[in-house]
């Protein structure tokens, strides 16, 4: 190989960027990857850490950040269940406990379950797709930072004994003016429009790289069930976040401003909040549960020393789940006496949902049948997970039936419900996924003993639990009250739940001793501890700045299995193509990476990458203002907030040589 | 210029073919795939901006499918007079959606003028859309003005200066977009390759005219047969 990088041209300044470059194949060399380094390494120290863009960074502070939330969430559930655990109890004040219970549901539901999926996402998508990064790295930084501080703004109010109160899906009129003059609802209703630009950029940026960021080869049938599963959610949270982003801004502009969206004495119509709610609600619960299952139907095989049972089925399910899921959000209101026609449509497009589902949990259950387990913990919470989601999806297909509904609705049979859903779809394949992962965030493994603890303590208390939760609905319990009385017969069943949640939370707590010692100390693990078949564990761990050093060519689901499965050419005639790591594209002038076709994944484009900056963190920061002066009713500091950001967006936005969105150098000129 | 050369990604199958049967033993920097030119940076269709603009307009599109959505449900159950004046006057705002589109074909033709090397030309067709559209702010506000009641007086209002502020806002951000592509052009940032920030910032702009058509039927034409 000579000096000359490959792709300049002999005679060319230092720093020339050409117009276009051929591509050719180099092999990895160490030299190779420590200019790469050089290039792609944030800043150390306070500066690094507000400008750095890399997607490992950004999806790391996602999963600690949401993890955080977590925790509070769970602290609030377990004041609940205290004041439950006995009838008559005195713990918290009725207005207490509505401001818990609501704060319990915001968190786990918004600034929990969807953002820890979208840590994963951010971490493992470049790394799975054989990329060096999202699609725009800027915006990923944007979409954080406005994420945490749309976490803190909804706790704002929480420290002044002032937060939403109304529940978490806050109908109106019982969060409107009249019965509800405080700033909680304020908070909640602005809090969430922060939140859903975060939610919606994210999205953005995760169907943009998809379509443009993925390995030459990687054609969309070769894509991992986690992407898919990302890239529904994505796809939906563009269609749906809108919904209730309008709701909760027309809500705030009838509060404070005086108009009359939801004034029913005015004109309006009662349902028309619920509508808009559950619009965005109901598509909102498969945005946080599809990308936990992919981290199953990618993290399961492994366990199972065989591919997924049904790739391709697997994948439609996901998809088809969505689109069904659009169209199912009236189960939410089946007693509000909208017409039988409206309720036996819904009802049907509910139960609908239930093949997708099926196909899915067939296709787990067959791949842990035909494999060959090994029962590390990854495989016991994933395992767990099966077990739970057919629970929360039998009691969901009872729900769907609109008599029984009308029996069952605002019970804590519908509180049972959902938390199998929620905790068994998506925290059971966090914990796992996060065993799973360790050793590529960290390059440590966690501790096997540990793990089996926390897991038998999650997986006992949480059907400890929550499974009385449906009998407490059976029994007539209603949701969302503060206590209830001895003759009721709920003493039981209460006192039972709450045992069993404290037990969960323990697990939980093991869990977290478990990912802060063996964050420091556990085992050193290699690049692929699992021997697990996808393109993550062919970079070391944790790994570096810049991802892969060559961009690999992928001719198959496995790249690092080819070879290795029985059957695996019994349709061709000769051995077929191969993917190829060890050498391929060499992208070095600069922060680079390769735009590929958004179908056969070929070779379409060379991207240039931006540098940090510090835009996105300022961007985040006077949008949050910006909302903070309007919860105030600060004009002015709104207005100097609103100017700030779009001075922030026109610096962002400003075209840039380096990045080849102006006109090249002159001597470049080809 | 914008599509690859067909033998780009046609022949690409063939060259993983033909590299994968040669890895045993050849040497990997010298596999007989043929090295493709592939364009650098932003360049037009092929950039992310590109289709992350296009994701931009469906995520707005459907906001504002939402709140025509809350319009029309409103519109169809609603026991009051709709409009509380009486039908809407056309022809004012048939001018104005006149005025908004043609805008967009000022927009267009500055990207043609610019991928032809024309900057001047470029210059003054950009400022003829941003006129355009500063004609089209005036109108709207002129029209505001004509209505008995403002938005906190009852919930036509309400619904009436939301939507039609909502795209008013998207207007005013559209015009500081053209604004800034005017100056950029005037600048000699663009030319016959580079001009990914023009297409995109055009993409938007047309998208902001068109959803007014659907913001004018709404408001203008169905109150005709709805009321």
């Amino acid at each position: 190989m000579s000096d000359t990088p490959a792709f300049a041209k002999p005679g060319d300044p230092p720093g020339t960027l050409r117009l276009s470059r051929p591509l050719v194949r180099t092999p990895f060399d160490a030299a190779g990857a420590e200019r790469l380094a050089h290039i792609w390494e944030t800043r150390p120290g306070w500066r690094g850490w507000f400008s750095t863009v890399d997607h490992k960074t950004i999806g790391l502070r996602y999963l600690v950040t949401s993890f955080l939330f977590l925790l509070l969430g769970g602290i609030e559930a377990l004041v609940m269940r205290v004041q439950l655990a006995q009838p008559n109890a005195t713990v918290l004040t009725p207005e207490q406990y509505n401001q818990l219970f609501t704060m319990h549901g915001i968190t786990m539901i918004f600034l929990y379950a969807s953002p820890v999926l979208s840590g994963f996402s951010n971490f493992l998508w470049p790394l799975v797709l054989g990329s060096r990064d999202m699609a725009f790295p800027r915006l990923n930084a944007f979409s954080y930072w406005v994420f945490l501080f749309a976490g803190i703004f909804l706790y704002a109010s929480f420290p002044l004994g002032e937060a939403p109160n109304a529940g978490w899906f806050n109908y109106v009129p019982l969060s409107g003016l009249t019965y509800d003059v405080g700033p909680n609802i304020d908070v909640y209703s602005l809090g969430m429009v922060l939140l859903g630009i975060s939610t919606t950029v994210g999205a953005v940026n995760f169907v943009v790289t998809l379509l443009r960021m993925r390995a030459p080869g990687m054609s969309i049938d070769r894509i991992p069930v986690l992407v898919w599963g990302t890239l529904t959610a994505s796809g939906a949270n563009l269609f749906a976040v809108p919904s209730v982003s309008l709701a909760f801004l027309m809500l705030w502009l009838d509060r404070r401003i005086g108009m009359h969206f939801f004034d029913v004495s005015g004109g309006s119509h009662a349902l028309l909040w619920q509508h808009m709610f559950w619009i965005f609600a109901h598509p909102w619960v498969y945005v946080v549960v599809l990308p936990a299952m992919g981290i199953v139907s990618d993290a399961l095989p492994v366990f199972c020393r065989r591919p997924l049972v049904g790739y391709g089925p697997v994948a439609i399910s996901t998809v088809a789940t969505m689109v069904v899921g659009f169209v199912v959000w009236i189960h939410h209101m089946f007693a509000t006496g909208l017409p039988p026609l409206a309720l036996s449509f819904f009802g049907a497009a509910s139960m609908v949902i239930s093949i997708p589902s099926a196909v899915a949990t067939f296709a787990w259950i067959a791949t842990i049948w035909t494999g060959r387990p090994v029962f590390r913990v990854p495989f016991l919470f994933f395992a767990g997970f099966v077990l739970l989601f057919v629970i929360g999806g039998v009691s969901g297909v009872m729900t769907a039936a609109v008599p029984l509904d009308w029996q069952l609705t605002d019970t804590y049979f519908v509180v049972a419900h959902l938390h199998y859903v929620l905790i068994g779809i998506n925290v059971f394949p966090v914990v796992g996924g996060i065993y799973f992962w360790f050793p590529k965030f960290t390059g440590r493994m966690m501790s096997e003993r540990l793990g089996r603890i926390a897991f038998w303590l999650m997986f006992v208390g949480f059907n400890l639990g929550f499974f009385p939760m449906h009998i407490a609905g059976l029994l007539g319990m209603p949701r969302r009250i503060y206590t209830y009385g001895a003759d009721m017969g709920w003493t039981t069943v209460n006192l039972l739940t709450s045992i069993g949640s404290f037990i969960f939370a323990l697990g939980i707590a093991v869990f977290i001793v478990d990912v802060l010692y063996s964050r420091k100390r556990g085992p050193i693990a290699g690049n692929n501890p699992w021997d697990a078949p996808t393109l993550e564990w062919t970079v070391p761990s944790p790994p570096p700045p810049y991802n892969f050093a060559v961009v690999p060519t992928i001719a198959s689901r496995h790249p690092l299995w080819e070879g290795r499965m029985q059957g695996e050419h019994e349709e061709g005639t000769h051995e077929g193509p191969r993917s190829r790591l060890a050498d391929g594209y060499l992208l070095d002038q600069g922060r680079e990476a390769l735009g590929t076709t958004a179908l056969e994944a070929s070779p379409y484009v060379i991207l240039k990458m931006p540098e940090d900056s510090y835009a996105p963190f300022w961007l985040g920061l006077m949008a949050a203002l910006f909302f903070a002066g309007l919860a105030l009713r600060a004009w002015f500091f709104a207005g100097l907030a609103l100017v700030l950001a779009g001075v922030a967006i026109i610096v962002w936005l400003w075209p840039e040589r380096e990045l080849i969105q102006r006109e090249p150098t002159p001597v470049a000129r080809s | 210029m914008e599509q690859p050369p067909r033998s780009m990604t046609g022949s690409s199958e063939h060259a993983w073919a033909g590299a994968a049967r040669a890895q045993a033993d050849a040497q990997a920097g010298t596999s007989q795939a043929p090295a493709r030119m592939l364009p650098v940076g932003s360049a037009g269709e092929r950039s992310s901006g590109w289709l992350g603009c296009l994701m931009l307009i469906a995520t707005e599109g459907a906001l504002f499918g939402y709140l025509l959505f809350t319009y029309l449900y409103l519109a169809v159950q609603t026991t009051r007079h709709w409009p509380p004046e009486g039908l809407p006057k056309l022809p004012l705002g048939a001018v104005n959606t006149l005025i908004l589109l043609s805008s967009s074909g000022f927009v267009w033709l500055c990207e043609r003028m610019v991928r032809r090397a024309r900057v001047r030309a470029a210059v003054v067709s950009m400022t003829v859309a941003v006129l355009l559209g500063v004609v089209f702010v005036g109108i709207q506000l002129h029209e505001w003005h004509g209505h008995p009641y403002g938005p906190v007086d009852n919930l036509y209002g309400s619904l009436y200066f939301t939507i039609t502020g909502f795209h008013l806002a998207h207007v005013l951000i559209g015009l500081i977009v053209l604004v800034l592509l005017g100056v950029w052009t005037a600048l000699g940032y663009f030319d016959a390759k580079r001009y990914a920030a023009l297409k995109i910032g055009g993409l938007y702009w047309h998208f902001v005219d068109v959803v007014w058509l659907f913001i004018f039927t709404t408001i203008y034409l169905t109150p005709y047969w709805i009321g």
